[in-house]
């Protein structure tokens, strides 16, 4: 049998698959908005072809099989024997699902075909039979025969497609005992042993399949050969009965289907494989690469040039090679991070389908804009906004947007438009999410805070106030959601996985236009601009997106609060004071706040003022974890190596914030 | 308390090193690196023996002394003072001890359960007594160093939570 393993494939055929029915997905909504290119059902006809030949090359017989009935489908259609029609594109978008499960449920070794998977395929094939004028695929599932003779003769150019016959031979196996009866060199193979072309194969094999096998099931193996060889299949000849009811090699398990399992496990394994893995990089990133470490090396042999035999008349040449290492490491470490740099298009490619499905299921009409899908974004926080940005989206549509009606009455458009955007603006990525729906109910979002006790009665709240009532836990459970016309389906979730990756996220809501919900989020999460500061001898580093000022406060700037508290006057508010010696319980820091400096920290728009010693400068900081040898800690978000080697420790704002915030209430 | 523990030494070869006068030994295939005492960096509501952080080669790595972990008096670093990195499944830490003596191979079957020696010794971190040339070293259980006070509160409460479940 073949040495190669082919299980070290895998990763890629899931995750092309993945490609390929995303692909697939968006061209079908594209037919779906009324597109009538061509090019789209070749697209979808492609996509479908290649999730079903890695599926039968991996031994991934279930998912083979239905993509078969679906694929045979689309080639109606390619071949125009078939229009497309809303039911159709239906049944091709539930496709497009099950595949996704059924692929989460073999990338985690879970069975693959369930209930589900088999009324779909059953649904697939009736319309390919009912309604086709030529269905010759759907073989009926029962098994005729105790056999099959199969005689199967290679083309020359058999292997150069990526076809190989063990693989037939074992996908074969898997159905019934294989019995080999013959095999054969083709008369056309050369004469002379020197003539013959190793890429060329010439062989052929006279096989029998012992069991009660599908006709179809035989086909499908062989579906993907389709012009690559000579193929003649006939029902077993009566005369080795016995042999028949033989069930398949123990080495070879057979797939078989089972009942649905559990789908969280298998959703969860996915989840967590998704995490290690890979990042396709294009080209120019890879060879932006190369170009700045032939710059490295360059400066480095100019620089051990000068340092071997070193004059002091050679300082500025020293000095400029330095410069030099300077801004090549700089681009270097740019372009490396680039590289877990991906678009944000492949997050937001999910939501024309859930527009369209929200859509039909609410009976609203919505138009959807994509823009700034090119803005790239770390992977790791790609990874996870998702889900957060879909929770914002289906808000949008659930609570936002009103039913057409409404909006004609509203002397509005009756299609509402949902505008997902994406730009870069200082060191953040900013996603928005706007709609031109109702706005937020001020009315019922107070109602509901009074009710939950979030609020007391008769308090006056601004519209900012009210706006980030939403955001607090216990405003709003999902169960509860539906009878309220505000919104807040878990938008504490939401800003909680949004701050997770050192993001913040806002609202600004208008009555009756619509609202915008902002996301802002950090470029990458490897490496931070900082302040190095001094508190005794300890060195922390302040996040500069995070600093709103320094400065150093008079005495009699400062007021004492009841409790113990401490505040100061800035820009029309007062802000609490965060010692950060005491916080951090650093000995020998210095205590008189007029002699310290006040850094005025912002997070989520709320502000403290956190005092040290004095500031050291600006650096940038590549986070380290904490985490990997100890453990979370309070108010730190990581470390950071400073340029003589000691590790100083990176403060967690958002922390930090809430913490003085809270000494203020207390 | 630690009968079956002579199973868990896998290797019999110990670094023994001296602590407030007696030696101690931490198994060697643990032991990442020595090295000399140098300035940590603190980190907040960290527990007093947690002396802080340093960088091992990129790595931040938490530092213990192990005679406060010990609920001994401290002592000042010296020339000799050292710190021992060790690591569990991946995880780095090092603990500070007065000096290193040597590497001594152990007879597994001469090591002895450590006997209850009421409040005075704290004997949670250790996994038997060995004897070396006459010289008692006690084995430290690594692993049960390095975890955190509340985890270790934790695990003692656990027996009685599954007691109850079982009775329910």
């Amino acid at each position: 049998m073949s040495a190669v393993d082919l299980t070290q494939f895998h990763k890629t055929f899931f995750e092309e698959s993945r490609e390929g029915l995303d692909a697939m997905e968006a061209a079908l909504l594209a037919l779906d908005s009324g597109s009538t290119d061509h090019e789209l059902v070749h697209t979808i006809f492609r996509a479908a072809h290649s999730i079903k030949g890695g599926a039968a090359t991996f031994g991934f017989s279930d998912v083979a099989a239905f993509t078969h009935v679906a694929e045979s489908l689309l080639e109606e259609v390619r071949s125009e024997r078939r229009a497309v029609e809303a039911e159709l594109i239906d049944l091709m978008l539930r496709s497009v699902d099950c595949l996704r499960a059924m692929l989460a449920r073999s990338s985690s070794g879970q069975p693959v075909a369930d209930a589900d998977s088999e009324a779909l395929r059953g649904e697939l094939m009736r319309l390919a039979s009912g309604e086709a004028a030529v269905a010759t695929v759907v073989a009926p599932k029962a098994a005729p025969a105790n056999g099959w003779d199969i005689r199967f003769v290679a083309l020359p150019h058999l292997l150069q497609t990526g076809n190989d016959p063990l693989r037939l031979f074992r996908e074969l196996q898997q159905l019934g005992r294989l019995e080999v009866r013959r095999a054969f060199v083709v008369d056309r193979a050369p004469a002379r042993l020197a003539d013959l072309d190793p890429s060329q194969c010439h062989l052929g094999w006279e096989l029998r399949l012992h069991g009660a096998v599908a006709r179809g099931d035989v086909d499908a193996v062989f579906d993907w050969l389709d012009g690559d060889c000579e193929l003649a299949v006939e029902a077993m000849a009566e005369e080795t009965p016995a042999a028949a009811a033989e069930p398949a090699p123990a080495g070879v398990p057979a797939a078989t289907p089972a009942p649905a399992a559990d789908p969280r496990p298998a959703r969860e394994t996915a989840v967590a494989s998704s995490e290690g893995g890979s990042i396709r990089v294009g080209i120019d990133k890879v060879d932006a690469l190369i170009n700045m470490m032939g710059e490295l090396v360059i400066t480095q042999s100019m620089l051990s040039d000068i340092g071997e035999n070193f004059q002091l008349s050679q300082l500025e040449r020293l000095r400029e090679g330095l410069l030099q290492l300077e801004r090549t490491t700089r681009e270097l470490q740019e372009s490396v991070m680039r590289i877990r740099m991906l678009p944000i298009g492949s997050v937001f490619n999910r939501f024309p389908r859930l527009v369209r499905d929200l859509e039909r299921k609410l009976g609203k009409q919505v138009k959807l804009e994509l823009h700034g899908e090119h803005t790239e974004l770390d992977k790791t926080v790609l990874e996870k906004i998702g889900d957060p940005l879909v929770h914002l989206v289906r808000n949008a549509i659930d609570h936002g947007l009103e039913m057409p009606a409404q909006r004609k009455a509203a002397g509005k458009a009756e299609t509402g438009t949902l505008k997902l955007n994406a730009y870069h603006e200082g060191g953040n990525i900013v996603v928005q999410i706007s709609d031109d729906g109702a706005g937020l109910n001020h009315a019922a979002i107070v109602a509901k805070a009074q009710q939950r006790g979030l609020i007391a009665a008769g308090q006056e709240l601004s519209d900012a106030e009210v706006a980030e009532l939403i955001f607090q836990p216990g405003f709003s459970t999902a169960a509860q959601a539906t009878d309220l016309s505000g919104r807040g389906v878990g938008m504490d979730v939401v800003r909680r996985n949004v701050r997770d990756l050192g993001g913040s996220v806002g609202v600004r809501s208008e009555s009756g236009k619509g609202s915008v919900f902002t996301i802002a989020l950090p470029l990458t999460l490897a490496i931070i601009d900082g302040l190095v500061t001094a508190v005794g001898h300890e060195r922390y580093i302040v996040p500069l997106t995070s600093i709103v000022e320094s400065l150093r406060l008079r005495p009699e700037a400062v007021r004492r609060i009841a409790g113990g508290g401490e505040v100061f006057h800035f820009r029309d508010e007062y802000l609490p004071i965060m010692r950060l010696h005491r916080a951090f319980g650093c000995a020998d820091a210095i205590t008189d706040i007029e002699r310290g400096i006040v850094v005025v920290i912002e997070d989520d728009n709320r502000r403290v003022g956190l005092l040290v010693d004095e500031l050291l400068g600006q650096q940038q900081a590549v986070i380290k974890s904490l985490e990997a040898h100890y453990r979370r800690v309070q108010g730190v978000s990581g470390a950071t190596i400073l340029s003589d080697g000691s590790v100083a420790l990176i403060v967690d704002v958002g922390g930090v914030v809430r913490l003085g915030r809270r000494s203020k209430a207390a | 308390m630690y009968e079956n523990n002579q199973d868990a030494v896998p290797t019999l070869q110990q670094l023994t090193f001296s602590l407030a006068d007696e030696e101690y030994g931490v198994d060697i295939l643990a032991v990442r690196e020595i090295r000399g005492w140098s300035r940590v960096t603190r980190i907040p509501q960290a527990p007093a023996y947690l002396l802080g952080v340093l960088n091992l080669r990129g790595a931040i790595v938490p530092i213990m002394d192990l005679r406060l972990r010990f609920g001994l008096e401290r002592e000042n670093y010296g020339d000799n003072t050292v710190v021992i990195i060790v690591a569990i499944a991946e995880r780095l830490f090092g603990i500070v001890v007065d000096a290193v003596s040597d590497v001594v191979d152990i007879d597994p079957a001469a090591i002895k359960p450590v006997p209850d020696m009421g409040a005075v010794v704290d004997t949670r971190y250790l996994k038997g007594l060995a004897t070396h040339v006459e010289r008692m070293v006690m084995l430290l259980d690594v692993e049960k160093l390095m975890r955190p006070e509340d985890v270790e509160t934790l695990d003692a409460a656990l027996p009685a939570v599954q007691e109850v479940e079982v009775a329910a």
